[in-house]
């Protein structure tokens, strides 16, 4: 109870110095917000794409249903796979139509339709890799049916090139930021607990215990980081609302990411305080 | 009470600021600690705290040993032996009286004992009227005052004062040595550094300890020839 009233009573004291502290900690965190928003929708733009990564069959003209429809058993039956779709001659013809309306006089002038039936091996998320792409890709090729497999392996593998720039990236500029925000949430609350150094001095004297002096200081650094945190939250979202608006469409992060923010705030805010209150511990 | 055996303290930077200093201070009684700037005087107040450590020797106060008591255990010595210092050291801001509860709370005190007992320790260093005056707003000798009602929070034993009068003019430190003595009559030892010969002077019959470049060369309660030239 001493330690709430304590941590409360300071924040009513010097209102200044906590805002200014819990601003510290929100412009540190907004740029950690700003970084994993930006993270986010990298990884949607990714995951986005790499939800079009498939393997096409081209099927013989004279291929019969039923060594088609057997070797769709055969794929299903791999964990990779996780839809085939079969595309008919005539099917294709039409997509063809629709995709490539400069090309319909060409298209209404045929008596024969030159497009092949094809099936298309959707694979599962994970799965989405060069060497299982490859690897599906050599499966389907055996088939006696099949007369040629696609599934754009330089575009694959530039994809999962990306995916992996961009996870290294994530890594180590996000550990980056985390550790910049770290320091200067530390600084910020070292300076707010300086100025209240004498009270430290004075609980010492008069002999209270280290545990009595340091809970309303850690109380008070997990508050701060809190505000702190909530406050980037709320500027990461007003930054996300006017992109959004204004340039282009963006993806709102998920609210795991965001309480994950807010509590990492709160946790720093609470670490900083046990430092600096061991300092001056130490001191008398 | 205190007992300082052989006790010597060096630092990296400073040097030997005690060397091999004895002395004993039973229960009630008073002495003066004085001595030039950089005699020790400091020094040996922290160590009666156990706010620093000897380099060899030991320190005992009130039961408690310096080769005993831990750091974590060091509140327990605190709550006997109250401390006041020249620059007074009172929370800015905040009344007489919060600088007391404040004390007082934090030595975990019942909220509901905490007003009257404010107000009584207060009254015992005759600032019944000054309770609500923050303590920018008072004098240095009212500012003294406070800083010893917060020093009684626990009822120690032992009182240490560091310079005390050094910021007082002479009526207010008179005040202070009345109150000190009034304290001492009711069972409290007192150990007050000062450099004020003045002050000493003026009350003979109390003992005291000079100290001179970190060696105790002089007490009033040994013969002259126990010590070792004192002023």
């Amino acid at each position: 109870m001493h330690a709430i009233r304590e941590a409360l009573a300071a924040v009513r004291r010097a209102p200044l110095l906590t805002g200014l502290s819990a601003g510290m900690v929100a412009l540190a965190l907004y740029v950690v917000g700003l970084f994993g928003l930006a993270t986010y929708n990298l990884h949607q733009a990714l995951t986005r794409v790499e939800e079009r990564v498939e393997v096409v069959a081209y099927v013989r003209d004279d291929a019969r249903d039923e060594e088609i429809s057997m070797a769709e058993q055969d794929l299903l039956a791999m964990e990779e796979v996780e839809q085939i779709r079969f595309i008919s001659k005539e099917e294709a013809l039409l997509a063809a139509r629709e995709d490539l309306p400069e090309f319909e006089d060409l298209f209404t002038g045929m008596d024969v339709n030159p497009l092949p039936a094809s099936l298309e091996i959707v694979l599962r998320p994970g799965f989405r890799t060069p060497d299982v792409v490859a690897r599906v890709a050599n499966r389907l090729s055996v088939y006696p049916f099949v007369e040629d497999v696609r599934y754009g392996q330089e575009w694959v593998d530039r994809l999962y090139l990306l995916q992996r720039i961009g996870a290294m990236a994530t890594m180590f500029l996000g550990g980056a930021f985390a550790l910049v925000a770290g320091l200067i949430i530390g600084t910020a609350i070292r300076i707010a607990i300086f100025a209240r150094r004498e009270e430290i001095y004075i609980m010492r004297l008069v002999g209270a215990t280290n545990g009595f002096i340091r809970r309303p200081f850690l109380l008070e650094g997990g508050l701060t980081g809190l505000l702190g945190g909530i406050l980037a939250a709320a500027f990461t979202f007003g930054s996300y609302l006017v992109v959004s608006r204004a340039v282009f469409q963006l993806d709102w992060m998920p609210l795991d990411w965001i309480l994950m923010g807010i509590v990492a705030g709160a946790l720093f805010g609470v670490i900083a305080s046990a430092f600096a209150v061991r300092k001056y511990l130490r001191e008398v | 009470m205190i007992k300082f055996n052989k006790v010597t303290r060096d630092f990296a930077r400073r040097g030997r600021a005690l060397d091999e200093v004895s002395f004993e201070l039973r229960k009630a009684e008073f002495a003066f600690l004085t001595g030039h700037s950089g005699s020790g005087k400091s020094t040996t107040l922290r160590l009666l705290h156990l706010a620093d450590r000897p380099t060899s020797g030991e320190v005992r106060v009130c039961g408690f040993s310096s080769d005993l008591t831990s750091d974590r255990e060091v509140w327990k010595l605190r709550r006997r032996v109250g401390m006041v210092f020249q620059d007074f050291r009172l929370l800015p801001g905040r009344t007489a009286r919060e600088n007391v509860e404040f004390a007082l709370e934090v030595t975990g005190a019942s909220r509901s004992e905490i007003l009257p007992r404010a107000n009584r320790l207060l009254a015992q260093v005759g600032l019944s009227a000054k309770g609500g005056a923050r303590a920018e707003e008072l004098s240095g000798g009212e500012r003294q005052r406070v800083a010893i009602a917060r020093a009684l929070v626990n009822e120690p034993q032992v009182l240490l004062a560091d310079e005390p009068t050094g910021n007082l003019d002479e009526r207010a430190s008179r005040g202070i040595m009345e109150l000190f003595r009034e304290l001492n009559a009711s069972g409290m030892a007192v150990l007050m550094a000062t450099h004020d010969l003045e002050l000493i002077r003026a009350f003979p019959s109390i003992r005291t300890l000079e100290l001179s470049e970190g060696r105790l060369v002089f007490d009033s309660s040994l013969s002259p020839a126990a010590t070792t030239g004192g002023s």
